[in-house]
């Protein structure tokens, strides 16, 4: 399986992922092959159902929402670029790229980008903002059965009230980012890929 | 309280029963526990204790009332014994304090003391229990059983290597090293142990560098320590007593002669291959015979639960037969066996296999430490400060750097490599216990300084237990060893990063962040296409989600019919978030200081913990808790149907469901705990039953809702959906509707009649499919 797929990869398209997502080509290859043997129609596309059969997203309860994060809006196909695309926001900040040159744009891993990452995992109708309902979803998908929805409905409310600086009773993006300045997002968001 | 009264009925019952001798009574000053000691005098006694009717009955009178104690006597006494030993152990568990900071091992060697020095005082002897034979053959077994059909596989798996180093090659560098420094302190004449010469050195070293992860675990369960440590530590525990066992059976050979030529040392290093390398074998060997025979059990459902103990049993004494490692044997034993069984037996089979495996395992552990307490007192010892002292400094400082140096050779392999405090917490975590006890006593009677050698292990044994034993909480909590770090400013740091570890954790699965991912793939299916087809029974892999979805309902039926209706409307109702669209002109609450600490409180409570980092291990005396799988599958579907008739539900309040919210309506300005107190997560060991019972009967409502859709007409076929798996068992159901009992009832039965329909799905259920799979791999 390892040879195989290295030969469907081109060299060029290896370059190319690697200047826009920051992989070194080992990894690259790696999670070529990992792409291919979760496509099992074998076109070079993931669907929705590939991601599904991994038994551990099943379980995870955020599952549907990271599935549904490969896929760009309206798509049902996720092709190698894409995958790789999303998959970058994980990439661990490496501390001699701070101090390199900022690029033209900003690198996929970046903080902003993983911070939009998760922020788009609340907020599925792409509107900037994270209402109650939203909020309410993803704790009731995170939270055991012990909990009422009274008591989740106040959990949510003060979290946007701990939020909310501009009173619209939801979370958008600058507001999400400021709650979380403290936080160590570049580890939590990031994963070491294996060589 | 009520083992209190509850022992003290006994005691007096076996008091009443034995106390025929007429012997003083010992005084009683403590709690619970030891008021079943004044038994222990007596019915050791036995065999004195007159008939009740002697001699002068000759004439021939019938007997009205005879004892006979001699003959019931060995399994009385045993089971008094453990008896005795698991009251102890009721007693100390009803205060949970005591348990958080001294583990139980501690609890259980102290009252053993007490009882050894009691019985010492009136000269009687213990039963023969940490003898070889019986230590080997009895009390071993079901606490190995127990650590390989628990075992974590997947973090095994993932570092097996690692484990592996560890226990062999840092076994057979404290063994050597402290062998070596005990030899050179043996020199200096001031000591008085020059007759002790290398050999024996070695060969006691190898005894007392067995480590028994038994405390350790506890504390990092407990405390919820990265899995990465959890798992060497487990590993090498497991693994070292095999080395330790072909090290000490080649070092007790070294002993008797008189030379030691370098082809010994090689026939040594062969003898350790074969003895692995066989383990294995024979392990794997009964392991797959098991499985096998497990296939054609399904009409005699009441004695599955034997062949696993058979097996694995027969297992053990097989590799004992050859002298080769019967500890390796018996896990990979439990471990091949466990994944096939547990498809091919019933559930009740499967839930009784589990118990029993988790009973006799503590019965065996709670044995040993008691033990282990009264002989400490019994035994004849030889002291010798030197030597003692010397021999518990060399065990740390051997452990240490060797972990130390282990680590930095292994860090470049390991993905995730083991930091400064994770190699402190591996050393500290070197306990010491009952194996090197019972080895020790093995020792063969030709040893000038048997007792001293006896003393010394002990010695070990009692500090590593008790001073690391109950220092090593602290110490972890102080150092902070890498786990969840808890930074609760604002419940929003708390949401939001346990959202973001449940998305790492799902897109490190999702890469298949695996590193033997290849091998993994292969094993994987070499398993579906050969050895599924002939071990498994009911060989139908995609039935296998449907199944486990059938009796999730069909246990929630049953819950639901015992549950008194009342508690239906504590369960979370779907309705809720819909009428929360509507209702946007909410007054803003206030929120206290109180209210937010409270919410901190249920968030770190009942937020799923992340899986791979909390949750793949289990806790080594609960059983594995998979109703959280279980729950989040529920879960699932209950959001797809939701999200299918979204459209439809918001019909529903008008209709007469029990509105869950009247029940639990916020009174602005009151408090959330006085409003709807929270059911606390106790810590006792049944948290698991209840957790269960509590989670699948508060799945009902979710539950009740998608069965009784089935009586509503059905669209035809499923509507098209995103998730071909999910719609071909959902159906494209209408919204819930309530019914009386008696068409639940019907609903049931019928959505159990048809779901083999939905097996025919046949490609649609990847997505069922696999957390079954997952489920039981989690466990």
């Amino acid at each position: 399986m390892g040879s195989r797929a290295s030969t469907l990869l081109r060299e060029e398209e290896i370059e190319e992922i690697k200047k826009e997502t920051g992989f070194s080509h080992s990894q690259i290859t790696r999670l070529y092959s990992r792409f291919t043997s979760l496509d099992k129609g074998e076109n070079g596309t993931l669907s929705r159902e590939d991601f599904q059969r991994i038994p551990e997203l099943a379980i995870n309860p955020l599952g549907d929402r990271i599935i549904n994060a490969f896929f760009p809006e309206g798509e049902d196909q996720v092709n190698f670029r894409g995958f790789m695309r999303t998959l970058a926001h994980f990439r661990p900040i490496e501390d001699n790229e701070k101090n390199k040159n900022p690029p033209t744009s900003e690198p996929l891993n970046s903080r902003t980008n993983k911070l939009l990452f998760a922020f788009r995992l609340y907020d599925l109708d792409r509107d900037d903002k994270i209402s109650r309902d939203e909020l309410l979803q993803v704790l009731r998908m995170m939270v055991g059965v012990n909990i009422s929805d009274e008591q989740l409905g106040s959990i949510a409310d003060r979290t946007i009230q701990e939020a909310d600086t501009n009173g619209d009773n939801s979370i958008s993006f600058s507001e999400f980012i400021k709650v979380l300045e403290k936080v160590d997002v570049e580890q939590k968001m990031s994963i070491r890929f294996l060589h | 309280m009520w083992a209190r009264s509850g022992s003290s009925w006994f005691a007096l019952l076996l008091v009443f029963s034995c106390y025929a001798g007429g012997k003083p009574e010992l005084e009683v000053s403590k709690p619970s526990p030891p008021t079943n000691l004044q038994n222990v005098k007596p019915f050791h006694d036995g065999d004195h204790e007159p008939q009740a009717y002697p001699e002068e009955e000759e004439r021939g009178r019938l007997p009205v009332f005879t004892m006979d104690y001699p003959r019931i006597q060995v399994p009385f006494e045993f089971t008094l014994w453990v008896l005795l030993a698991s009251f102890s152990k009721i007693g100390f568990n009803i205060y949970h304090k005591i348990t958080i900071w001294i583990p139980e091992s501690c609890l259980l060697i102290s009252i053993g003391l007490i009882v050894g020095a009691i019985m010492h005082s009136v000269k009687e002897e213990p039963p023969a229990v940490l003898d070889t034979d019986v230590f080997f053959l009895y009390m071993l077994p079901p606490i190995v059983l127990d650590n390989g059909y628990f075992m974590p596989t997947r973090p095994f798996y993932e570092n097996v290597g690692t484990v592996l180093w560890y226990a062999v090659v840092g076994t057979l560098w404290n063994s050597v090293g402290i062998g070596l420094s005990l030899y050179a302190i043996c020199q200096f004449e001031v000591f008085g142990v020059q007759d002790i010469n290398l050999q024996e050195n070695l060969l006691f070293a190898s005894i007392i560098s067995a480590v028994d992860p038994v405390a350790a675990l506890n504390v990092f369960e407990d405390i919820g320590v990265n899995e990465q440590i959890y798992i060497v530590i487990f590993g090498e525990g497991l693994f070292n007593d095999a080395v330790t066992v072909v090290l000490y059976n080649m070092f007790t050979f070294l002993a008797d002669m008189p030379v030691v030529e370098s082809s010994d040392v090689f026939l040594g290093m062969a003898r350790f291959l074969v003895v692995g390398v066989g383990g294995v074998l024979f392990g794997l060997l009964f392991g797959f015979v098991a499985a096998f025979t497990t296939r054609f059990t399904h009409k005699t459902r009441s004695i599955e639960p034997l062949f696993v103990f058979m097996f694995s049993y027969l297992a053990y004494l097989v590799a004992e037969l050859f002298a080769i490692s019967s500890v390796l044997a018996i896990i990979m034993c439990a471990v091949t066996m466990k994944y096939y069984v547990e498809e091919n037996v019933s559930q009740r089979s499967c839930t009784t296999i589990r118990h029993v495996v988790k009973m006799l395992a503590t019965i065996s552990e709670t044995l040993i430490f008691f033990f282990l307490g009264v002989v400490t007192i019994t035994t004849e010892h030889e002291w010798n400060w030197a030597y003692i002292l010397f021999t518990l400094l060399f065990a740390f400082v051997w452990r240490g750097i060797g972990i130390l140096v282990l680590t930095q050779i292994v860090n470049p392999f390991r993905t995730i490599t083991f930091n400064f405090k994770d190699q402190f917490g591996l050393a500290y975590g070197g306990l010491r216990g009952a194996i090197c006890f019972a080895l020790v006593f093995t020792l063969p009677e030709n040893f000038s300084r048997k007792n001293l050698f006896v003393t010394a292990s002990i010695a070990i044994i009692i500090f590593t237990v008790f001073i690391q034993g109950i220092s090593i909480r602290p110490i972890v909590e102080y150092i902070n060893i890498r786990r969840t770090n808890k930074d609760l400013k604002t419940i929003n740091v708390e949401v939001h990063s346990r959202m973001m570890e449940h998305v790492v954790s799902g897109v490190e699965d999702l890469c298949g962040q695996w590193s033997h991912y290849y091998w993994k793939d292969k094993f994987k299916k070499f398993n579906d296409r050969i050895l599924r087809r002939i071990l498994l029974r009911d060989n139908r892999a995609e039935s296998s989600i449907v199944s486990l979805y059938k009796k999730l309902e069909l246990q929630s039926a049953i819950d639901l019919l015992d549950t008194p209706m009342g508690d239906l409307s504590a369960a979370p109702s779907i309705v809720s978030l819909h009428d929360e669209k509507r209702d946007s002109s909410r007054p803003k609450k206030k929120f206290l200081a109180a209210d937010v600490r409270k919410m901190h409180d249920i968030l770190a409570k009942n937020m799923y913990k992340i899986r791979q980092k909390t949750t793949a291990y289990t806790n080594r005396y609960n059983l594995p808790d998979n109703s959280q799988t279980r729950e989040i599958l529920i879960r699932r579907h209950a959001s797809i149907r939701r999200s299918l008739g979204s459209g439809s539900l918001r019909e529903l309040p008008s209709n007469s469901v029990p509105r869950s919210q009247k029940y639990y309506s916020l009174q602005p300005g009151s408090d959330l705990e006085s409003a709807f107190p929270l059911r606390r997560r106790s810590h006792a060991l049944d948290e698991v039953d209840r957790l269960s019972h509590r989670s699948s009967s508060h799945s009902v409502a979710p539950m009740r809702r998608l069965d009784i859709i089935r009586e509503q007409t059905v669209p035809g076929g499923p509507p098209p959906l995103e998730r071909g798996g999910a719609a071909g068992s959902v159906r494209g159901r209408k919204p819930p509707v309530p019914a009386p009992r008696r068409s639940l009832r019907r609903g049931r039965e019928e959505s159990v009649d048809s779901e083999p329909g939905g097996a025919e799905e046949g490609t649609g259920e990847p997505l069922l499919r696999s957390p079954s799979s997952a489920a039981r791999d989690s466990t």
